[in-house]
């Protein structure tokens, strides 16, 4: 038969299979919809994975390089602080499981709790980053013309080592490096905390906990995600090297 | 059995247009501005980037008027600096990358498989508008000053040392990779997740295995590109060396992130290539693709080792000589899984029942020019060699004779070839033979002269050259403006036949894909009721068969 003929006729099929509600017309079934979906969300963060990639490479290089720079960089970013906001994104990975649960288990007061509650840790979190930048700031280590090199040469914690100023200017690709990473980092949570505002007013409303969990779902690993690019970081950047708690 | 198979031959004399189709679905600006279809989508792309393409041609047209003469006469050497930049920078990230995947794989991928849109329909539109910023960033930077950093951003000279707009062209990439990147995550999932049934992958057309390759390079190596984009402008707003000498930075870790990207990036601009040409040697030859396992698994392995070569492009730049060899090592493999698909090719030619269509001459001349471009690629991937001809004029031809002796040719090899089916109208045949051979001679004139300019030692990027290398400069000239003619051409006889061409109906080259099985142009949703794939691709024996029997019938 002529295709041209078959085209022609826009009703002929329609009665074919039925439709859920939420079927977008290009997919046949439900589930090729939801697979695609949450197949394209891995990939997408796999582009993320190379995304950082660049910077850890950067990172990597470089600390090998200047090792005693970044050691004296890392000296100076509180562990205490650290382990708090490492403890606030492990906490809000429990929530946003949480939120995928209720959702799939079709519990409304359940999952606008939980996004809450991750929105919550979420802004918390980037309050106390903020504070550690100010911080940061005051000191003159932000990296640019007003960088300071002064407590590097002259350290006032005793188990420090004085650095030559030559070697000491290297302590800016540190921070350059520590500003990047946590930047970007900082961005993708402010860009999860703005989708998590947006996914909280529709739950209200009844969205999600009606049998079409996918935007939750995929959300959850994007979350999981920023998550896992911190648990990198934290080591990095305040961890390893350093010299031990006072 | 076969007389239950989709594929059919419709008269082609008594073809009508169809009432119904994606373009008269709605009028208006609205209805393509807001457009889900990924056919329109692929319209819009098609109309950006060949907006670009005339930017770019304009800049390479004064390019060559200059080097008519020894002395640097007809623009300043600064001048100069921002012509080659920004014919590079848009041919490459605004042209070369996004026409081959954006234009003819947002409007065949679907088809192909036997679905109704991508995967991601929002996210297609969206990629199209991330895109169209990135080039608005562009033309700010070029409008307002230019760049002169080359479109390789060369560190430290584009962080420290020039006073262009650096920031704005780099973010242009940087917004433009994005498109990149949505466009090869919705390629990958419609791929994998909307084949119609019985569509099994090694039913698929290799056009498909192509611009799979393509989406895998485009995932992984773009995200690459750009952090590195967003560290040179973080670098040149803020002043602190990530990349910069005197502050302990490494000039050539922004070469390796660079060119992670940017060699894949090369092959972004040759794998889609290589589909069209499968396509159409098969379609041409009437024999199915020779080797269609080896040729689909060839696209994969270009993918993957494209991945392994990148620092072929620093050589010269202080790598240590361990790693250069390997990379040269790896370099020279790469031109395995290309040697098997010319071979391929040719294979499928021989003894099938050739005809002369324009597509196919585009086809020949993309064979015989990638090919010359290809192994000069070979030897430039040696060490010796790579020393001797780095930053001169061979190396411009070599890639030329990939970019546009092989892409360019076949991007308007598909155009024509899919001509029929995007508007419904057939374009002037004895026009598009003319043309494609204006293009393959022009090409020649143009760049053949530039392998012995490079070979005798004219260095690139300079605006005036010692008095002995005219002779070869004015040919290229010569060949530019018969390439220009070339391109011109199809331009005039495309946009007549959108009025005038013949109606094409469904079927004009009695092809086996699914995209001939609908009408062109196809409806808005593509197909009424979602085939059933029980057929291998490129069964042209069968359908010769088939009509041998029909004929006999009827006599
Ligand atoms: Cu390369």
């Amino acid at each position: 038969m002529d295709s041209q003929v078959i085209a022609n006729d826009p009703e002929e099929t329609q009665s074919a299979h039925e439709h859920s509600p939420h079927l977008v017309h290009h997919y046949a079934t439900m589930d090729q919809q939801v697979e695609s979906a949450s197949f394209g969300m891995w990939i997408f963060l796999l582009t993320e994975i190379m995304f950082f990639g660049g910077m850890f490479m950067a990172y990597l290089l470089y600390r090998n390089w200047y090792y005693d720079a970044f050691v004296a960089g890392s000296n100076l970013l509180s562990i205490q602080f650290g382990t708090a906001m490492t403890t606030i994104l492990i906490v809000s990975s429990f929530t946003v499981a949480m939120g995928v649960f209720c959702s799939e288990t079709r519990n409304r007061k359940g999952l606008v709790a939980a996004l809450s509650l991750t929105l919550v840790l979420g802004i918390s979190f980037l309050c106390m980053k903020g504070t550690e930048w100010h911080g940061i700031y005051v000191e003159h280590h932000v990296p640019g013309p007003n960088f300071s090199i002064e407590t590097f040469v002259h350290p006032t914690d005793a188990r420090d080592v004085p650095m030559s100023p030559d070697a000491a200017q290297h302590t800016q690709i540190f921070f350059f490096l520590y500003f990047a990473l946590t930047g970007i980092h900082a961005l993708h949570m402010v860009i999860g905390c703005s989708v998590l505002i947006f996914l909280l007013i529709r739950a209200r409303q009844g969205a999600y906990t009606d049998g079409n969990p996918t935007m939750i779902h995929n959300f959850g690993l994007y979350w999981h995600f920023v998550d896992i690019v911190w648990i990198f970081l934290f080591p990095l950047l305040y961890l390893i090297s350093r010299h031990p708690l006072k | 059995m076969s007389s239950t198979s989709i594929i059919n031959l419709p008269n082609q004399q008594t073809a009508r247009m169809p009432k119904n189709h994606y373009l008269n679905s709605g009028y208006g600006l609205k209805s393509w501005a807001l457009t889900l279809d990924h056919k329109r989508i692929a319209i819009l792309y098609l109309l950006t980037t060949l907006f670009f393409f005339c930017i770019g041609g304009l800049m390479a047209a004064l390019m060559r008027l200059e080097l008519l003469t020894p002395a640097g006469d007809l623009v300043a050497s600064d001048t100069y600096n921002k012509l080659f930049s920004i014919h590079g920078i848009i041919m490459v990230f605004f042209f070369l990358v996004p026409i081959a995947p954006a234009v003819l794989g947002n409007f065949l991928i679907p088809i192909m498989i036997g679905a109704k849109d991508v995967a991601f329909p929002k996210l297609n539109l969206l990629s199209y508008y991330i895109f169209l910023i990135g080039g608005f960033f562009e033309l700010y930077s070029i409008i307002w000053g230019g760049v002169d950093t080359g479109w390789t951003f060369t560190t430290p000279l584009s962080t420290h040392y020039v006073n262009t707009n650096v920031i704005s062209a780099a973010m242009g990439i940087f917004i433009a990779g994005f498109s990149s990147i949505l466009t090869g995550l919705n390629f990958v999932v419609t791929i994998h997740r909307l084949r119609a049934p019985g569509m099994t992958w090694f039913r698929l057309p290799l056009f498909i295995w192509s611009y799979y390759a393509t989406a895998i390079i485009f995932i992984l190596a773009t995200p690459v590109i750009a952090i590195t984009m967003v560290l040179i402008a973080m670098e040149r707003v803020f002043g602190i060396g990530v990349f910069d000498p005197a502050l302990g930075g490494d000039p050539i870790l922004f070469q390796h992130l660079f060119w992670f990207y940017s060699h894949p990036a090369v092959y972004v601009m040759i794998l889609p290539g290589m589909g069209v040409m499968s396509e159409v040697v098969g379609c041409f030859s009437r024999k199915r693709v020779f080797g269609y396992t080896a040729v689909a698994f060839s696209s994969v392995a270009i993918a993957v080792f494209s991945f392994f070569v990148w620092a072929h492009h620093m050589f010269i730049m202080g790598i240590s000589n361990y790693s250069a060899l390997v990379f040269s090592l790896f370099s020279m493999l790469v031109a395995i899984p290309s040697a098997i698909k010319v071979f391929n090719w040719s294979a499928t030619m021989y003894k099938g029942s050739i005809t002369f269509e324009t597509p196919m001459l585009y086809a020949f001349s993309f064979i015989g020019l990638f090919t010359i471009g290809g192994l000069t690629g070979v030897m430039l991937a040696s060490l010796g060699m790579d020393i001797h001809m780095t930053e001169t004029y061979f190396v411009v031809a070599h890639f030329h004779y990939v970019m546009v002796g092989g892409m360019v040719s076949a991007v308007m090899c598909g155009l024509h070839f899919w001509w029929p089916k995007i508007t419904g109208r057939m374009y002037p045949e004895q026009l598009g033979k003319l043309a494609a051979s204006t293009l393959f001679i022009g090409f020649n004139l143009t760049f053949f002269p530039q392998f012995i300019l490079g070979y005798l030692g004219m260095p690139r990027r300079y605006h005036a050259y010692p008095a002995e290398f005219q002779v070869l400069n004015v040919m290229s000239t010569a060949g530019a403006s018969i390439l220009a003619i070339g391109y011109l051409l199809p331009a005039m006889y495309f946009l007549w036949s959108l009025k005038y061409g013949a109606i094409a109906g469904s079927n004009p080259w009695q092809a086996t894909g699914l995209e001939w099985q609908i009408q062109s142009p196809p409806l808005k949703d593509n197909f009424e009721e979602i085939p059933v794939v029980d057929f291998e691709a490129y069964d042209y024996e069968w359908l010769a068969n088939k009509t041998r029997h029909e004929v006999t019938n009827v006599g």
